[in-house]
């Protein structure tokens, strides 16, 4: 008896704390994302269907997934390079580096959609160079890719760091001594323990970058049915009193991005239970 | 060794591609900011910031960070203690419950105020009847950027309680102390570098969000202006310096983030 006193009955407060926790859960998140779906379930099932598939709506859909995918694949790459280089070499500056990484999600969002738009306009000091190649950078869909990138940077680079430093180094002298050359150790060794991590990763830069704003309505051009993103397009729906339109198009979108993290999740769990049988 | 690090050219050409494309990602963004800030000089710089409407627009949101943060500070530390000391059904769903603001995009963390207190609204007939403003005004604000901050501090203190373990507090308790006297001397001391981290974070978020306050803010000049709803007005006016002026006290803001959550996770590891 006296010993499960001593564990965890004895601190106080678990009424109080928990019950503070949920109230103010309730309060500021619950009941306010619930109004979504009383929103949507006083609308009809034909006009929230008629919102969600308008052909302005799936236009903004499938530019806000696909520059999300895009970016999250490109950060996935230069992320893990830049993870890397930071956990296995040395170089001058390196910690300076290493705390800059999260610059992108220290930096207001909308003074770096400014910046952004600001070096890759047609006239700025990369969009210049950019438009000698016959790429349009700002106003266009790989501006749009630019600025998630942008964003997105941080969350794979977080995620795949601790994963590279905890891993044994043993495990890469026994390589070596079997006879695999480095680009097989990487392959063969490295690569699959630090995969999971690198996919959670690029899932978060991914869902990051569906949602995003504030860096990128500056860069899109925000042209209905080309450069216009979901989220601008409920600002817009906002804007002219459509608060049932700009619901059904905020519900879908979130459908849409549960189902892709849901999925993105199965695969990592997935690819985390091979490592744990191999 | 050989086969345990690649090459010295493949490193170098590695570390090389690594920081050319750090560089042009997040150095140059950052440079451009202050490069165009100051491109019409110290004075008009200073000027574009003692504007009446960059002031209030400042007042606004350190008043949002001022509300926000300790809200989501006494957050944090009950919804900790309650998580890390404490077993009981649901926590897993509590746990995620609590990490939902982060997955919703800004615009959305907005709509949701809109449709709860707006003209339109489950409570705007009453909010009418009874003259009171939310959205469009001050409150909505700060409302939504409660929201979106609200899971910053408790994120980071789960862990670092968690790490601690319960021992120390049990000693108190044992030796005679009162429940709050072990919260106060025992439990606060040992999470400080944690709160402060929590702190840091909450607030750089509070200070530069621009979605979910753009879309509860109604743009009122020198009202409901944040800072980052500023920077976008100028900027849309096409006043670029001066934009790219008040862009820069927001960078400034960054990089002292960057800098305090540096030191903290510095004195985070000495502690343990």
């Amino acid at each position: 008896m006296s010993k499960r006193f001593v564990e965890r009955s004895i601190l106080p407060g678990f009424s109080l704390s928990l019950g503070f926790t949920v109230f103010y859960l309730s309060l500021i998140v619950l009941i306010p994302l619930s109004m979504l779906f009383f929103k949507t379930a006083s609308m009809s099932w034909g006009g929230f269907w008629e919102v969600v598939t308008s052909a302005r709506t799936l236009a903004a859909y499938r530019l806000s997934f696909g520059t999300a995918l895009v970016s999250a694949g490109i950060n996935a790459v230069f992320g893990l390079l830049i993870a890397w280089v930071l956990v296995r070499y040395s170089f001058p500056g390196k910690k300076i580096v290493d705390a800059l990484v999260d610059f992108p999600l220290a930096l207001p969002t909308a003074v770096a959609g400014i910046a952004l738009t600001e070096l890759y306009a047609p006239n700025g000091w990369l969009g210049r160079y950019l438009a000698l190649a016959g790429i349009k950078g700002a106003f266009s869909p790989v501006g749009i890719t630019i600025a998630l990138t942008f964003i997105g940077l941080p969350f794979v680079v977080r995620t795949v760091e601790p994963v590279l430093e905890d891993l044994d180094p043993q495990l890469e002298e026994a390589a070596a001594s079997l006879g695999a050359n480095r680009w097989q150790t990487i392959r063969k060794v490295i690569f699959p323990v630090i995969f999971p991590a690198l996919l959670a990763g690029f899932t978060l830069a991914f869902a990051r970058g569906i949602g995003e704003y504030g860096s990128v309505i500056f860069i899109a051009g925000n042209m209905p049915m080309k450069t216009e993103i979901a989220p601008l397009l409920i600002m817009t729906k906002l804007e002219q009193y459509d608060y049932a339109g700009a619901t059904a198009i905020a519900v879908g979108m979130l459908l849409i991005s549960f189902f892709l993290l849901a999925s993105a999740n199965f695969l990592q769990w997935l690819s985390s239970r091979k490592l744990g049988k191999a | 060794m050989n086969a345990q690090t690649e090459p010295r050219f493949v490193r170098i050409a590695l570390i090389t591609i690594a920081l050319a494309f750090f560089g042009v990602f997040v150095l140059l963004p950052l440079f451009c900011v202050f490069f165009h800030a100051f491109s019409k000089g110290w004075v008009y710089y200073v000027q574009t910031l003692r504007h009446p409407d960059a002031l209030a627009a400042m007042r606004m949101t350190v008043t949002t960070a001022l509300v926000a943060v300790p809200l989501n500070l006494v957050f944090g530390v009950a919804a900790s203690w309650a998580i890390v000391k404490f077993d009981f059904k649901g926590k897993n769903l509590l746990l995620s419950l609590i990490d939902l603001p982060l997955s919703v995009s800004p615009v959305i963390s907005g709509l949701v105020f809109i449709l709860l207190f707006g003209a339109q609204g489950y409570f705007g007939p009453w909010l009418v009847a009874h003259n009171i403003q939310i959205v469009f005004a001050p409150p909505g604000i700060i409302l939504a950027t409660i929201f979106v901050t609200f899971p910053m501090v408790a994120r980071e203190l789960i862990p670092i309680m968690r790490s601690q373990g319960s021992e120390e507090e049990e000693a108190a308790l044992t030796l005679g102390a009162s429940g709050w006297e072990t919260f106060w001397r025992v439990t606060i001391p040992n999470i400080r570098w944690g709160i402060l981290y929590g702190i840091i974070l909450c607030n750089a978020r509070a200070m530069g969000e621009f979605g979910a306050v753009s879309v509860v803010s109604g743009h009122i000049r020198g009202l409901t202006n944040t800072l980052p709803l500023h920077v976008e007005i100028l900027y849309n006016e096409y006043q670029f310096t001066a934009a790219f002026a008040a862009a820069s006290v927001l960078a400034l803001l960054a990089i002292v983030t960057l800098i305090a959550k540096t030191t903290v996770e510095m004195a985070i590891k000495r502690g343990r």
